[in-house]
C-alpha cells in the first residue's frame, strides 16, 4: 500500500472541509461551482478507494496523529460505512455535475461562493460521521453536517422555508443534544468513549440503569434525527421548501447517516451486551415503521404540493428501513442496508426530475404542472422510470431490496404474512401517488402558465444517470448487497 | 435521601434540562424557544463537567514539586470545549434565522407566522 493510500479515511473528511475556506475566497460563482464539483468528486473517488480496499481487507483503520486507538481518536471504515459513503459521495457529486442552472436560479449571485462552501462542510461532516470509531466524534461530525444543512437549505426562495429550517434546527438540536447526554453517561459508566473499546467495557454494567438511560437518549435522539415517524414533523417542510438541488442531496443522505449511527449503536454497542435490549429494540421500532409506512403514504396519495409529496414518501420509506432492521436477523439487516442504498437512488433520481421541473416551472403543485409532459418529455420520462424504482417494479433497484426485505419479513415467524400485507399494501399506495403525478402531466391541462420547454441538459444528463443506474443496480445489484449482506454480519456480531 | 443528596448534581442537571425542554416546546416566542434551547444545551454540559470531578482530586499537572496522588479527569472538559462552541453556532444560526424571520413575515411569534402562511 503506497503512503498516501493509507491516509484515505482521513482525506475523506479533510478534502471536502478544507476545500470550502478555499471557495469562499475565489468569489466567482461559476468558479466556486467548479472548484466544488471538482472535490466532490475528488471526495467520491476517495470513497470508490475505499470501497476497493474494504472489499478486498474487511476493515481500514486509522490512527489519527499515530494514537493508538483507546487513547487517540480512530478512524475505521467497514461495509457498512463504505456502502453510505458511496451513497453520500455519489449523490453529492452527481447533483453538483448537473445542478449549477437550477442552483444559480435559486439563489442571489453574491450568496453563491458561501452556499458552496455549506455544501462541502455539510458534506465533510456526513462523511466525517460515516468513517470515525469515536463516539464523540460523531457527535461533532453530526453537529457540523446539521449546521451546514440549515444554510443551504434556508438558500431556498420562498419566505416559508424560514419557519421551515427553524423547527429543523430546533429538532435536530434536540435530537443531537439527547445523543450527547447518552455518550456522556455511556462514558461515566465505561470510561472511554472508542466504539469497540466502549463494546468491550460495557458488559460489566450493562445491567447498571445509566446504561439504559443511555440507550434510551441515543436511540430516540437518533431516530429523531432520521425522521423516523412520529418524529419526522420537521422532514416534509425542510424537503418542500429548499432550493431543488438541495432536496436531491438532503433526501438521498441527510436521514441515512442519522440511520447509520443509530443502527451501529443499537447493533454494534448495546444488542450484544444488554439483556433483552434485542425484543425492547424491536418493540419500539417495529410498530413505529408500520404506522410510519401507512400514514406517510397515506398522507402522499393527497398532497397536493409534488416536492412535499415525495418528501412524505420519504417518511414511508424511512419506515421499510427501520422495518427490516427490527426484525433483527441478518436478512432483516441486510434488506435494511439494501434498502438505504436502493432508495437514496430511487428518491435522488425522482428529485432530480423535479428539479428539472423546477426549471422551467416556478409553482409546483400538481395542478400547475398539468400537460408538462408535451414540453418536457424527457424529464417526465425520467420521473416515470424512477417512480417504477420507488414502487419497486421488477429489473429497478427497487424491486432488489423490497424482494429481499419480504424474504427477511416472511422468515421471521407468525406476523410475518401480515407485515408482506402492509408491505404490498404499501407498494399499491406508491403507486396512486406516482400515479397522480403522471396523470397529471400527461392528461391533464395547465391552468397557470405553460413551461417554456425542456430543461437545461446537464441537469437532464444527472437525472438520466440517477435513473440508469437505478436500472444498472436492478439488474447488476452484486455490489450494493455484497456490502449491504457483509455489514449486516457485521452487525449482528458474525464478523469482527 | 442521602444518595439523592449526594448526587444533587444531578439533579440540577435534570431540572435545568427539562426547564430548557419545557421552553423549547411550549414557548411560541422563537427567541424564548432558543433561550430554551441553549439552557437545554448548558444542562448537558453540567453533566459533562461534574462527572470529571474527583473527590479530593486536582487539576492534573504533573509536578515533582508538589506530591499529589488523585487527579480530576479532565477529558470531560475538553470534549464539553467543542460541545459548547456548536452550542454557541447553533445559537447564533438560530438568531440569524429569526433575524431573517422577522424580516419576511414581520413577526416572531408562531402562532402569527403559521397565520400568516396560511394566507
Amino acid at each position: 500500500m503506497s503512503a498516501w493510500q493509507a491516509h484515505l479515511p482521513v482525506l475523506q473528511v479533510i478534502v471536502p472541509m478544507l476545500t470550502a475556506p478555499l471557495i469562499i475566497l475565489l468569489r466567482d460563482r461559476r468558479l466556486c461551482w467548479a472548484a466544488t464539483t471538482l472535490a466532490s468528486l475528488c471526495s467520491l473517488a476517495i470513497a470508490v478507494a475505499l470501497c476497493i480496499e474494504v472489499v478486498s481487507s474487511h476493515r481500514v483503520g486509522y490512527e489519527m496523529g499515530s494514537w493508538p486507538a483507546p487513547w487517540g481518536i480512530e478512524l475505521g471504515v467497514d461495509a457498512f460505512s463504505a456502502l453510505l459513503l458511496l451513497v453520500v459521495n455519489g449523490a453529492s457529486a452527481l447533483v453538483l455535475t448537473g445542478a449549477f442552472s437550477s442552483l444559480d436560479r435559486d439563489i442571489d449571485n453574491e450568496r453563491q461562493p458561501l452556499f458552496y462552501a455549506a455544501w462541502l462542510l455539510a458534506l465533510a461532516g456526513l462523511n466525517g460521521i460515516l468513517v470515525t470509531a469515536d463516539a464523540f466524534n460523531i457527535f461533532v461530525f453530526m453537529e457540523i453536517s446539521a449546521l451546514a444543512s440549515y444554510i443551504i437549505v434556508s438558500a431556498g426562495p420562498d419566505r416559508r422555508v424560514l419557519p421551515a429550517v427553524f423547527k429543523y434546527l430546533i429538532m435536530g438540536t434536540v435530537g443531537a443534544t439527547f445523543y450527547l447526554i447518552g455518550v456522556g453517561l455511556i462514558y461515566l459508566m465505561t470510561g472511554t468513549l472508542n466504539l469497540a473499546d466502549i463494546e468491550l467495557r460495557i458488559y460489566e454494567v450493562a445491567d447498571q440503569r445509566p446504561i439504559m438511560v443511555a440507550a434510551g437518549f441515543i436511540t430516540i435522539g437518533l431516530a429523531l434525527k432520521a425522521a423516523v415517524f412520529p418524529l419526522h414533523q420537521w422532514l416534509p417542510n425542510a424537503y418542500t421548501f429548499a432550493p431543488n438541488a438541495v432536496t436531491v442531496f438532503l433526501a438521498a443522505c441527510a436521514t441515512k447517516v442519522s440511520l447509520y449511527i443509530l443502527l451501529r449503536f443499537n447493533f454494534y454497542v448495546f444488542q450484544p451486551n444488554l439483556a433483552d435490549h434485542d425484543i425492547q429494540f424491536a418493540y419500539f421500532l417495529l410498530p413505529l415503521s408500520l404506522l410510519g409506512i401507512l400514514v406517510a403514504s397515506t398522507v402522499a396519495m393527497f398532497e397536493p404540493s409534488l416536492k412535499r409529496l415525495l418528501a412524505w414518501s420519504s417518511v414511508a420509506q424511512i419506515g421499510y428501513i427501520t422495518l427490516g432492521a427490527s426484525l433483527i436477523s441478518i436478512a432483516g439487516v441486510t434488506a435494511s442496508l439494501l434498502h438505504m442504498f436502493n432508495h437514496a437512488l430511487a428518491k435522488a433520481a425522482l428529485f432530480l426530475a423535479v428539479a428539472c421541473l423546477g426549471m422551467s416551472l416556478r409553482r409546483l403543485r400538481l395542478e400547475d404542472i398539468g400537460g408538462v409532459a408535451k414540453q418536457m418529455p424527457w424529464t417526465m420520462a425520467a420521473f416515470v422510470l424512477a417512480g417504477l424504482s420507488l414502487i419497486g417494479v421488477p429489473g429497478t433497484a427497487g424491486f432488489v431490496s423490497k424482494w429481499y426485505l419480504i424474504t427477511a419479513v416472511l422468515e421471521s415467524g407468525a406476523w410475518g404474512a401480515a407485515l408482506v400485507a402492509v408491505i404490498v399494501v404499501s407498494s399499491l399506495m406508491a403507486v396512486v401517488y406516482i400515479w397522480r403525478v403522471v396523470e397529471a402531466a400527461y392528461f391533464g391541462n395547465s391552468e397557470g402558465e405553460a413551461a417554456i420547454g425542456e430543461a437545461p441538459l446537464p441537469l437532464l444528463f444527472a437525472t438520466w444517470v440517477a435513473v440508469a443506474l437505478n436500472f444498472y443496480f436492478g439488474l447488476e445489484a452484486s455490489l450494493p448487497t455484497g456490502l449491504a449482506e457483509t455489514a449486516a454480519l457485521i452487525l449482528m456480531g458474525h464478523l469482527p | 435521601m442521602m444518595t439523592i443528596l449526594e448526587h444533587y448534581h444531578y439533579l440540577v442537571f435534570a431540572v435545568i434540562l427539562m426547564t430548557g425542554f419545557y421552553a423549547v416546546m411550549a414557548k411560541l416566542n422563537l427567541v424564548k424557544k432558543l433561550i430554551g434551547l441553549s439552557l437545554f444545551q448548558a444542562a448537558v454540559f453540567l453533566l459533562y463537567i461534574s462527572m470529571g470531578k474527583v473527590e479530593g482530586g486536582t487539576a492534573p499537572i504533573f509536578s515533582d514539586l508538589i506530591d499529589v496522588e488523585l487527579y480530576s479527569n479532565p477529558l470531560p472538559q475538553v470534549l464539553i470545549l467543542t460541545a459548547i462552541v456548536v452550542g454557541i453556532s447553533t445559537t447564533a444560526l438560530g438568531l440569524g434565522i429569526i433575524v431573517r424571520i422577522k424580516e419576511a413575515y414581520g413577526s416572531i411569534e408562531e402562532h402569527e407566522i403559521q397565520e400568516l402562511d396560511r394566507k
